[in-house]
């Protein structure tokens, strides 16, 4: 399975680590649920040190797509609903 | 509900999935891509060049702000110096205001200087995939079927087109942030303009010209005293002798 880091760079990660992530990643929603940044920031930095930590990073010319994509921990909370939003904090590509 | 990093990668995949709709010519699906790779990457290094065009502007304030420093220290000697406690202390209070100017600047120029890291960062990954991107596409037009190059192209452009939105993103965190910086800095300048705020980097300041004026008076006193000792040789003035 394959990981990014949202502008860090992408990584080949376990089934073990994958299920550390996601028991993570619950608790990192219910923080956003709650508007605990603090929370939401610490669970993602967890995230990420666990990725960079256990992960094995992909060359920067493979061409893999990701299964799963880690945002950074350094957003707000209104930052981090307009990533998932439609029109979002991703803008579009060149036309 | 779906956790985060399924979320995100949804949205992504959402943004560049439109990028493959295109064109029904796989050839012309690919070199459309590829244009469109090429401007993203040209967009990046504008994006770098411009955060250095700010962090420089504001190196450059930062370094005017710190003559400041010394040279109101300076001037807060002098006037110790002249017995001008009033026009010392003048100089060190506004040697303060300087210094907390100073220590904002600093942390705004390490911000934007994580901010071209990452944008640097983002160009050398993008840049190797492009790279990638080039050769496969050559592969596909080359050696596949309409049928079978479509799967090609599908894995191709997800792995780019992911890429493609990860640095779309970071270029535009990073125009927001020197955005910021910009307005703060014209607002700086604009306060500067305004008399709000003493302009500590013009040549001469209001203490300037005290400091000048106490000196210059001093200069005619001894030059006074000078010329009496000539001209009133034979009548000794001992505080002008020594």
């Amino acid at each position: 399975m394959i990981v990014r880091l949202m502008g860090e760079g992408q990584y080949r990660i376990d089934d073990a680590l994958h299920a550390d992530l996601d028991a993570l990643d619950e608790r990192a929603v219910s923080a956003l649920e709650a508007d605990d940044e603090t929370e939401l920031d610490a669970r993602l930095d967890d995230m990420w040190r666990l990725v960079r930590e256990r992960g094995e990073r992909l060359a920067d010319d493979d061409l893999s797509a990701s299964d799963l994509i880690v945002p950074p921990s350094d957003l707000s909370l209104e930052e981090t609903r307009a990533l998932f939003a439609d029109e979002g904090l991703i803008p579009d590509l060149p036309a | 509900m779906a956790g985060l990093m399924q979320r995100a990668s949804t949205v992504i995949k959402a943004k560049f999935s439109k990028l493959l709709d295109r064109a029904e010519d796989p050839a012309e699906t690919l070199d459309y891509s590829y244009e469109q790779q090429l401007q993203l990457l040209q967009n990046v290094k504008r994006g770098i060049a411009d955060v250095v065009t700010s962090k420089k502007r504001l190196q450059l304030q930062s370094t005017q702000l710190e003559q400041s420093v010394v040279k109101l220290e300076t001037q807060a000697r002098q006037a110790l110096g002249q017995g001008r406690e009033d026009l010392a202390r003048a100089a060190l209070e506004r040697k303060s205001a300087v210094q907390s100017q100073l220590q904002g600047l600093d942390e705004q120029v390490a911000q934007l200087e994580a901010q071209q890291e990452k944008l640097v960062a983002s160009e050398k990954q993008l840049s190797a995939k492009i790279e990638s991107f080039r050769s496969e596409k050559e592969v596909i037009k080359a050696q596949y079927s309409a049928a079978e190059a479509s799967v090609r192209i599908g894995e191709a452009a997800t792995g780019i087109g992911e890429q493609m939105a990860d640095t779309g993103l970071a270029i535009q965190r990073a125009r927001d942030k020197t955005a910021q910086m910009q307005a703060r800095s014209s607002a700086m300048d604009e306060l500067i303009a305004s008399g709000t705020l003493e302009d500590f980097t013009s040549d001469k300041t209001q203490l300037d010209r005290e400091l000048e004026a106490l000196s210059s008076q001093s200069q005619v006193d001894s030059d006074l005293a000078r010329l009496k000792a000539e001209v009133g040789a034979g009548e000794p003035q001992k505080e002008i002798e020594q």
